[in-house]
C-alpha cells in the first residue's frame, strides 16, 4: 500500500475530484485493478483514473479536462463487453456511466422513452411492464448490460430475427463529442431528414464520443405468443428445419438452436427439462395476433416433423412475464455461463454466415473439431445465421490452447469465405481488430478511417477500438473470449 | 503503462508484497478453483445492492471476486480500500442467484470476512458493541430480553416514538442509534411448553426453533408458527437447550463461537426422531443448512444430517400440503423476499403460495422485491450508512405498492422495514407470512 490516504498531487486527478467530489473519482491502484478488463479477459489495461459523472454537464467537463491534459478517455457501462470494448488502451480516464441511470421519460402513446446511458436494459423492460409497449433488443446479458452499451455495440439478442437489432430501435442520442460539445442527434419522431447520423453512431463502439442519453423506440407488446421446443436427432436436421420454416414464409420472433453439448450443460445448471439425449433442440417463438398463432404453430410443427423432429413442449403465453416462458429463456440466455460447469476454460466466438450456409458451416465445425481434437459446443441465433460456437479447452495445457486458437481462426476464416462476418452482435472492440483487414479492403478501411478522423481527430476518445487506426494490431496468443453472449 | 508520464498521470504502483491477511489460512478455506469458476461475465452486477447504489465495480460481486483473487494471487494487499469494499458486502447472495456459472460467492467472502476480523489492525476488528452483542447477548435469548428492558420501559410509557420523532436519537453515535431504532414495540415473549400436541389427525412431528432475536422481538410470530403447525396436524417439540444459530457470529468473522452454538443446537434437537426442524427466521434457516460444510471435517457428516431436517416454515408447510384456512383476511399485502430465503435457500414460491391461500387477501407485487433491505445481520450496525440507503430504497418501493402490510420471512428484514416505516411515519405493518396465516385460521384480523 503506497500513499493511499494522502490527497493526490496529480493535477488532473485533483481537478477531477474538484469537479465530481472525492466520491466520484477512483485513482488508487487498489481500486483501479477491477477496471482492467470487462467480459473479455484476454487482454488487460488498467486505467489511471475512473470517474463517475452523474450528468451530461459533468461528462462534458471531464472530456474537456482530458483534452486539456492530453489524456485518452474511454466510456464504460456495465463492463459486459465480450470484445474488450471498454479496455483503456494506453491508460487514461475511464468514464463510468453507471451513475447516469435515470429513466427520463416514458411516452407509451408516441412509443418512445428517453433514458440515460447507464440504465440497465432490463430496468427499462421492468419500467415498461403493463404499459403495452416494450424495448425490443434483449441481448443475453440484458439483466446487466446498459442501454448505452447496447448502442455502442448495436447489440442484438434472440428476438432480432423479427424485431431487428438496437439500431432499429434508437431514434436519437445525446452525445458528448470527443471535443466536449453536447450534440443532439435524431429526435423523438422517426425518420428525421438529413444524414442518418444516428445510424452512424449506433455501433461505433464509443469512437465518436460518449453517448449520455438515448431516445429509444418502443414496440407494441404482442397480443400473445407460442414458444415451441422442438427436439431433433441431429444438428443438421435442426438447421434444415430452420431453413424450412423461413422458406415457408413464417417470420418467427426467435429461432434458437442448442446442440447436445450445450443441452447437457444447461440442464446441469438450470434443470429446465431439456431432453439430454437430443442431438439438438430449437426454441421457436411466434408472436402477434392470438387468432393466427395456432395456425402458425401448427405449420411449424409440421415442418419440424418433416425434418425428423418432434415438438417436446409448447407454451402459449399472453405476456413475457409468465413463469414457464421466463424459465425457457433464462435457460437459453444463461447457456454460456452454464458451460463453465463442464469445461475449465472456454471461448465464445461470434460469427455470421448467410442462413442457407448454416448446414455447411456446422459440418465444417465438426471437421475442425475432429482435426484439432477440440470440443466445440453450439448455441446460436439460427434464424439470422449468427453463430456462437463455444470452444472448450483447458488453459493449463499450452498445446490445447494452441489448438483452440487454431480452431477459432479456421471457423472465423470460413465465415468470411462464405460471405459472412466475424461479429454478429458483440462488436470488434479490441478483440477482433486484427480481423478487420480480412473483412475489408484497404480502400474500405481508408474510408472508415477518414470518417473516424473527422469525428475523433485526436483519437483520444476510445483509442484503438473498432478500426485499426495508427497501425495498432494485437498478436493473439490465446483464443478469443470466454464469456457469455 | 509506458505512456503514463507524458499523460500527466502517475504510473501504476509496483505489485505488493505485503498481503495484509494470512494467505495460508485463507488457502486452507478457499479452494482456488472456486475463483476460476468466475468467468468475469458481469451478469451478476446489477443484482448486487451495493453496486446498484454506488455504480462502483469494486462494490459489485465480480469486482469483489477480482479483488479477493488478486489478494490471493499476490497482486494486491488488503489495505484500507480493499477492506472497505469487502466489508461493504451484505453477504446477501443475490449474486449467486444471478450467476450462470454457479459461482459460490459465499464460500469466497466468508473466509475473507473472518480473516479480516482475525487480522484486523488495532481498532479495526470487532467493535466493542459488536463484541458485546455477539458474545454476550445473542447466544442467550434471556439476556437479549433483559438488555431490551429499559427500551421496553420507554415503550410502555409511549416515550419511544417521542424520542424518535424528536430526533434525540441523533445524538447517539450511529451504531448505538441504530440499535435503539431497531427495537419494535415489544410483546411478552412466547413462553411455549416443551410439547404442543397436533390439532386434528397427526401428520408430522416437528421441532420448533425459536431463535434468540425472533422470539424476543416478535414472540407473537413464534406463537403463530406453533399454532399454524398444530393446525396442520403437527406435534410441535420446543426443544430445550436450543441456542442462537450462530449466523451473526459466523458472518461477523467470529468462527469459533459460531461452531460451539452449532454443536449445542445439534445436541438440543433429537433430530433423528423428528420429521423436520422448522425455522421461521430465514437467516437462521440458512445458517442451519450450512452446518454440513462449516463444521470441522469430522463433524460435517452429522452436521449434514441435521441440516437435511431443517426447513423454513413456508417450505415445510408447502411440502406437507397446507390445510386451507377458513377465515378471510381482507387486506392488501406485499411480500418482500428476504435474501436468506430467496438467495440462500432459493425459497420464493412457497411463502407466496401460503399467502395466496388466505381468503380475501390481495397480494401485490413489490418492485425490486429481491433487493436486500439493508438489514443483513449486524450490517446495520457495521455499515449504518449503506444500510440506511437500502432501507429507504426498500420503503419507497413498498410505498409505491399501496399495501399497508408487508410480509417477510426474516426477523432482520422485519425490524429494518418496520423501523424505516416508523421513522417516516408510515402506517405500515410488517409481519411474517405465518402471522397472516394464523389470523386466517383463528379468525381474528
Ligand atoms: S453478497 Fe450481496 S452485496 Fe455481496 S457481492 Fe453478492 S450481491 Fe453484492
Ligand atoms: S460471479 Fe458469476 S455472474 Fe458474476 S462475473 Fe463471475 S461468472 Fe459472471
Amino acid at each position: 500500500m503506497t500513499a493511499t490516504a494522502a490527497p493526490t498531487t496529480i493535477p488532473l486527478v485533483r481537478e477531477l475530484a474538484a469537479l465530481l467530489g472525492e466520491d466520484g473519482v477512483l485513482h488508487r491502484r487498489d481500486e483501479l485493478v477491477v477496471y482492467e478488463c470487462d467480459g473479455y479477459v484476454i487482454e488487460k489495461a488498467v486505467p489511471d483514473v475512473v470517474v463517475f459523472p452523474t450528468s451530461t454537464e459533468q461528462v462534458v467537463e471531464v472530456v474537456k479536462l482530458c483534452n486539456q491534459h492530453d489524456v485518452p478517455f474511454v466510456p464504460r457501462g456495465a463492463g459486459t463487453s465480450l470484445a474488450g470494448g471498454t479496455l483503456p488502451i494506453g491508460g487514461g480516464v475511464m468514464i463510468s456511466l453507471t451513475r447516469m441511470k435515470r429513466i427520463v421519460e416514458i411516452n407509451a402513446r408516441d412509443r418512445y422513452a428517453i433514458v440515460e446511458a447507464g440504465v440497465v436494459n432490463v430496468w427499462l423492460t421492468r419500467a415498461l411492464a403493463g404499459t403495452g409497449v416494450h424495448f425490443a433488443p434483449d441481448p443475453s446479458s440484458q439483466t446487466a448490460c446498459t442501454i448505452g452499451g447496447n448502442v455502442a455495440t448495436n447489440a442484438g439478442g434472440p428476438h432480432t430475427l423479427k424485431y431487428g437489432v438496437t439500431i432499429n430501435h434508437v431514434r436519437g442520442v445525446e452525445l458528448v463529442t470527443p471535443e466536449g460539445e453536447v450534440v443532439q442527434i435524431g429526435g423523438v419522431v422517426e425518420d428525421q431528414p438529413g444524414f442518418d447520423l444516428t445510424g452512424l453512431l449506433v455501433g461505433s463502439e464509443g469512437t465518436f464520443g460518449i453517448v449520455t442519453k438515448v431516445i429509444v423506440g418502443l414496440c407494441r407488446d404482442p397480443e400473445a405468443g407460442r414458444t415451441l421446443l422442438a427436439v431433433f436427432p441431429t444438428v443438421e436436421d435442426s438447421v434444415e428445419a430452420v431453413s424450412g420454416i423461413v422458406a415457408a414464409g413464417i417470420v418467427p420472433a426467435a429461432l434458437e438452436m442448442i446442440d447436445n453439448l450445450m443441452i447437457r450443460a444447461v440442464e446441469a445448471a438450470f434443470h429446465f427439462g431439456f431432453p439430454v439425449e437430443a442431438g439438438a433442440v430449437l426454441i421457436i417463438e411466434v408472436d402477434g395476433v392470438d387468432a393466427a398463432l395456432d395456425h402458425e404453430a401448427q405449420a411449424i410443427s409440421e415442418i419440424v416433423q418433416a425434418h425428423g423432429g418432434t415438438i417436446d413442449k409448447a407454451i402459449g403465453w399472453r405476456t413475457r412475464e409468465e413463469p414457464e416462458y421466463k424459465a425457457i429463456w433464462k435457460a437459453r440466455k444463461m447457456a454460456f455461463g452454464a458451460i463453465g460447469r463442464v469445461s475449465p476454460t472456454f471461448c465464445t466466438q461470434d460469427g455470421v454466415v448467410p442462413r442457407t450456409a448454416l448446414p455447411h458451416i456446422l459440418r465444417f465445425m465438426e471437421g475442425v473439431s475432429e482435426r484439432t481434437n477440440i470440443r466445440i459446443a453450439n448455441v446460436f441465433h439460427a434464424g439470422d445465421g449468427n453463430l456462437h460456437p463455444i470452444i472448450l479447452f483447458d488453459e493449463q495445457d499450452p498445446d490445447q490452447v494452441k489448438r483452440a486458437l487454431q480452431a477459432s481462426h479456421e471457423i472465423l476464416d470460413e465465415c468470411i469465405r462464405l460471405g459472412g462476418s466475424v461479429t454478429g452482435e458483440h462488436g470488434i472492440g479490441v478483440e477482433k481488430l486484427a480481423m478487420m483487414p480480412k473483412l475489408f479492403t484497404p480502400d474500405d478501411l481508408a474510408a472508415m478511417t477518414a470518417v473516424h478522423d473527422a469525428l475523433n481527430p485526436d483519437n483520444r476518445c476510445s483509442p484503438a477500438k473498432k478500426i485499426p487506426v495508427g497501425g495498432h494490431c494485437i498478436e493473439r496468443t490465446s483464443p478469443g473470449r470466454r464469456a457469455p453472449a | 503503462m509506458e505512456k503514463a508520464e507524458h499523460m500527466n498521470v502517475r504510473p501504476i504502483d509496483p505489485p505488493v508484497a505485503e498481503p495484509g491477511v494470512d494467505l495460508a489460512w485463507l488457502a486452507d478455506r478457499i479452494a482456488y478453483p472456486l475463483f476460476q469458476q468466475c468467468i468475469h461475465c458481469g451478469l451478476c452486477t446489477a443484482s448486487c445492492p451495493t453496486y446498484v447504489e454506488t455504480g462502483d465495480e469494486n462494490n459489485g460481486p465480480r469486482g469483489r471476486i477480482y479483488l479477493m483473487r488478486s489478494v490471493v494471487d499476490g497482486r494486491l494487499g488488503v489495505g484500507p480500500e480493499v477492506r472497505k469494499h469487502l466489508e461493504l458486502c451484505l453477504d446477501c447472495r443475490a449474486c449467486e442467484t444471478a450467476c450462470p456459472s454457479g459461482v459460490q460467492y459465499g464460500k469466497l467472502i466468508e473466509p475473507f470476512k473472518i480473516e479480516m476480523v482475525r487480522d484486523a489492525p488495532a481498532g479495526k476488528g470487532l467493535s466493542l458493541i459488536q463484541k458485546v452483542v455477539l458474545h454476550h447477548l445473542f447466544p442467550y435469548a434471556g439476556r437479549v430480553r433483559a438488555a431490551l428492558l429499559p427500551v421496553r420501559g420507554l415503550q410502555k410509557l409511549g416515550l419511544m416514538k417521542l424520542v424518535e420523532r424528536s430526533g434525540l436519537l441523533k445524538l447517539l453515535p450511529p451504531t448505538l442509534r441504530n440499535m435503539a431504532a431497531m427495537v419494535p414495540t415489544l410483546q411478552p415473549a412466547s413462553n411455549l411448553p416443551e410439547i404442543l400436541p397436533a390439532i386434528g389427525p397427526k401428520r408430522a412431528r416437528v421441532g420448533l426453533f425459536l431463535g434468540c432475536v425472533t422470539d424476543v422481538m416478535t414472540p407473537q410470530t413464534t406463537g403463530a408458527t406453533a399454532r399454524v403447525l398444530r393446525r396442520n396436524g403437527c406435534e410441535v417439540v420446543v426443544a430445550r437447550g436450543q441456542a442462537c444459530c450462530g449466523a451473526i457470529h459466523y458472518h461477523s468473522g467470529a468462527e469459533a463461537p459460531a461452531l460451539e452454538l452449532a454443536r449445542q443446537n445439534m445436541n438440543a434437537f433429537d433430530f433423528e426422531n423428528l420429521d423436520a426442524i422448522v425455522v421461521n427466521a430465514a437467516g437462521c434457516g440458512a445458517m442451519f443448512k450450512d452446518y454440513g460444510h462449516i463444521l470441522p471435517p469430522e463433524e460435517r457428516e452429522r452436521g449434514a444430517r441435521f441440516a437435511a431436517k431443517v426447513k423454513d416454515v413456508s417450505e415445510f408447510l408447502a411440502a406437507l400440503g397446507p390445510i386451507p384456512p377458513a377465515h378471510a383476511v381482507p387486506m392488501k399485502v406485499t411480500y418482500h423476499d428476504a435474501c436468506h430465503l430467496c438467495h440462500a435457500q432459493q425459497i420464493r414460491s412457497q411463502p407466496r403460495q401460503l399467502l395466496a391461500m388466505i381468503p380475501g387477501l390481495e397480494l401485490v407485487p413489490l418492485a425490486e422485491g429481491e433487493l436486500c433491505c439493508g438489514a443483513a445481520g449486524t450490517y446495520n450496525l457495521t455499515e449504518p450508512e449503506m444500510s440506511q440507503r437500502l432501507g429507504r430504497r426498500k420503503l419507497a418501493n413498498i410505498e409505491a405498492t399501496g399495501a399497508t402490510i408487508v410480509a417477510s420471512g426474516n426477523i432482520g428484514c422485519t425490524l429494518q422495514i418496520a423501523r424505516q416505516a416508523r421513522e417516516k411515519g408510515l402506517p405500515i405493518e410488517v409481519v411474517h407470512p405465518v402471522d397472516l396465516l394464523d389470523r386466517a385460521y383463528e379468525g381474528e384480523s
